[in-house]
């Protein structure tokens, strides 16, 4: 893992694609605290950060789309994939290396708070919380871009398809209150979910009676759920998909100054879940 | 020591590898000969952990390579088809970054770097970009790569494609160097570099085991079959005549037809020169020539991996020691007028 790591980060100075992202990022952070805190005089450098939220949308792609799908395109992944590195191994380090270039634009931006108390009151706490927030809010979205530069061999598609993730993710609140609040509505929407769940489950195990099982048991489950007490199933589409909400935790952070732990936690947990499911698509590639 | 058993790679419903089972002893050097696609470039791929087989084991100085795919793959060296490199890092910085993925030792790490440059002579090469060399040299590096840290097995895709004449040279008398310390597998479809390099050969067509043995032995066991080829002056029809009275003679084919002479070639049941002698000095037909037809590896792999399927097994057939089944008068009349 330590020797993937190196190489990486490594990779990211020796090609423009670091010092891009991290120019593109201090410069944008720079700039909105320029606006809302100096020019404006907000005190909370935690609006400067929720206004640039919207960049990682561009520049997330621009660091994950090359991650996997470029090892894949030029088959150095042979490399890494008969080494005694384990396929978890090789994943991390990818994932930190980039963390690496990313934590960069977010150290710099930890002089801003001190800047604002240099000139005024500052809420130190809260917008190191912020900060906090920001990066593994970061840590999710680069997570998402591994798994997808996972999924294919051209960098393009990968950059693509990242974006537009990355777009459903940040516009995820707004999605969300267009879907039926009704139970039924509610009932429908669970169902389509748990065939999701069942397609993937069959792209990882390859075996029709796990997937047959969960499908089978799930429908079961919710349909008999819904004939006990449909009262029950009264927004609970919205409220489930509401509380995947990326932004939620962080506007807790930004604007609501509170230190959101769940938020956090959903943070950390998404973004284990997508580097597992960035090892199952490697490992699953082998057996194709 | 390598095991492979009963090794099967599906592609939807195309086998690549096709119940494929060999082993390969220590410190032997290993020939993978086949055609283009014959599933040389997968059975190595599966060997060294990169795919997943369908069915079978592959088990690796006692590791199964799925079970326990980290200590197997510590005693591999893998040279792929095409060299896994990153042209944005220079050669020396490429070794380095493969010595700590294989996990050599720092203390070990600059030592066996420069014996693995030494021994591919990139010593001059070490500061340039990966990026900037010309397509020998990336072979030499991957082939750096594959013997750093001297594993116990060392595996080479192909490894001389895109050399010189003069690089093929270094490269095998390399081969031969490691073979004395090291098992080495390579795969091939250039029969001089087999011939020259490998102790055993294993003949793979469409991902089908066919023959392993000795490149001594598969042409020996070929030429035993009692192959001769026939120099008669005389027409066709004549020297047709003849054979057909003879007992013992199996399928021949005409190989040349010129003004009063015909060129046979023909297998026979045991040694039978003096009854054609005897049989043609007869009919008054001159044998100009008479030799038997030593079957080189060549001859030998070009029929045995015969995209025609019956061309190919007559061929495995005569491997055992068989009687071609194939192979009778009508068949080989028709090959002649082609």
């Amino acid at each position: 893992m330590r020797a993937i790591y190196k190489r990486e980060v490594r990779s990211y100075y020796n090609t423009l694609t670091g010092w891009i992202f991290m120019a593109v990022m201090t410069a944008f952070i720079g700039v909105y605290f320029m606006v809302y805190n100096m020019l404006n005089g907000a005190a909370y450098f935690s609006y400067a950060l929720s206004a640039v939220l919207f960049l990682f949308m561009v520049l997330v792609p621009l660091l994950t789309m090359r991650s996997m799908a470029e090892e894949r395109h030029s088959k150095t992944d042979q490399l890494l994939l008969t080494s005694p590195a384990s396929i978890s191994g090789v994943v991390l380090g990818k994932f930190f290396a980039m963390m690496t270039v990313f934590l960069v634009p977010v150290l710099i931006s930890c002089l801003c708070p001190l800047i604002i108390r240099l000139n005024g009151t500052a809420f130190l706490k809260a917008d190191y919380g912020t900060i906090l927030a920001f990066f593994l809010l970061g840590g999710v979205q680069i997570a998402a871009g591994l798994l997808i530069s996972a999924l294919t061999e051209s960098q393009i598609i990968a950059a693509v398809g990242t974006f537009s993730v990355l777009l459903v993710m940040y516009l995820w609140d707004g999605l969300v209150s267009l879907l039926p609040t009704s139970a039924s509505g509610s009932l429908v929407g669970l169902l389509i979910i748990l065939l999701a769940i069942c397609f993937l489950a069959d792209a990882i195990s390859n075996n029709w009676m796990v997937t047959g099982g969960i499908g089978l048991v799930g429908a079961v489950a919710l349909v008999g759920a819904y004939i006990h007490d449909s009262s029950s199933f009264n927004s609970l589409l919205p409220n489930l998909l509401g509380s995947f909400s990326l932004t939620d935790a962080f506007t807790a952070f930004a604007t609501d100054h509170v230190f959101d732990l769940q938020g956090l936690l959903l943070y950390l947990s998404l973004t284990a879940l997508l580097l597992f499911l960035t090892c199952q698509v490697l490992q699953k590639r082998r057996w194709n | 020591m390598i095991e492979v058993k009963n090794l099967v790679k599906r592609y939807g419903n195309h086998n690549a590898v096709d119940h494929l089972s060999f082993t390969v002893e220590d410190g032997q050097v290993f020939g993978f000969l086949g055609p283009n696609g014959a599933g040389k470039s997968t059975t190595m791929n599966i060997i060294t952990g990169y795919l997943a087989a369908t069915e079978g084991d592959v088990i690796i100085e006692g590791h199964n390579v799925l079970e326990e795919p980290e200590a197997a793959k510590r005693c591999i060296g893998y040279l792929p088809e095409l060299p896994p490199l990153y042209p944005d890092m220079t050669v020396t910085e490429y070794l380095q970054f493969a010595a700590e993925l294989k996990e050599i030792p720092k203390a070990n790490r600059e030592n066996q770097i420069s014996q693995a440059m030494a021994l591919t002579h990139l010593e001059d090469m070490a500061t340039r970009l990966i990026r900037n060399l010309s397509k020998g040299y990336r072979q030499r590096v991957g082939l750096a790569q594959a013997i750093l840290g001297f594993p116990r097995i060392i595996i080479l895709d192909e490894p001389t494609v895109g050399l010189d004449p003069k690089q093929v040279v270094e490269i095998r008398d390399l081969i031969r160097r490691l073979a004395k310390e090291h098992t080495v597998i390579l795969s091939s479809h250039i029969l001089s570099e087999i011939r020259a390099v490998c102790d055993k050969v294993l003949i793979i067509r469409k991902g089908r085991f066919v023959a392993c043995d000795t490149p001594e032995d598969l042409e020996e066991q070929l030429s035993a079959s009692d192959r001769m080829e026939l120099l008669v002056k005389g027409t066709q029809e004549e020297a047709e005549q003849v054979l057909r009275k003879l007992s013992g003679i199996g399928a021949y084919t005409v190989l040349e037809h010129t003004g009063d002479t015909v060129r046979l070639s023909l297998h026979s049941d045991g040694d039978r020169r003096e009854e054609l002698f005897f049989a043609f000095a007869g009919a008054k037909l001159p044998l100009l020539e008479l030799r038997p037809r030593l079957a080189t590896l060549e001859d030998v792999f070009l029929d045995l991996t015969d995209d025609d399927d019956a061309v190919a097994a007559k061929a495995a057939a005569l491997l055992k020691n068989e009687p071609a089944k194939a192979g009778t008068k009508e068949d080989s009349d028709h090959a002649g007028n082609l």
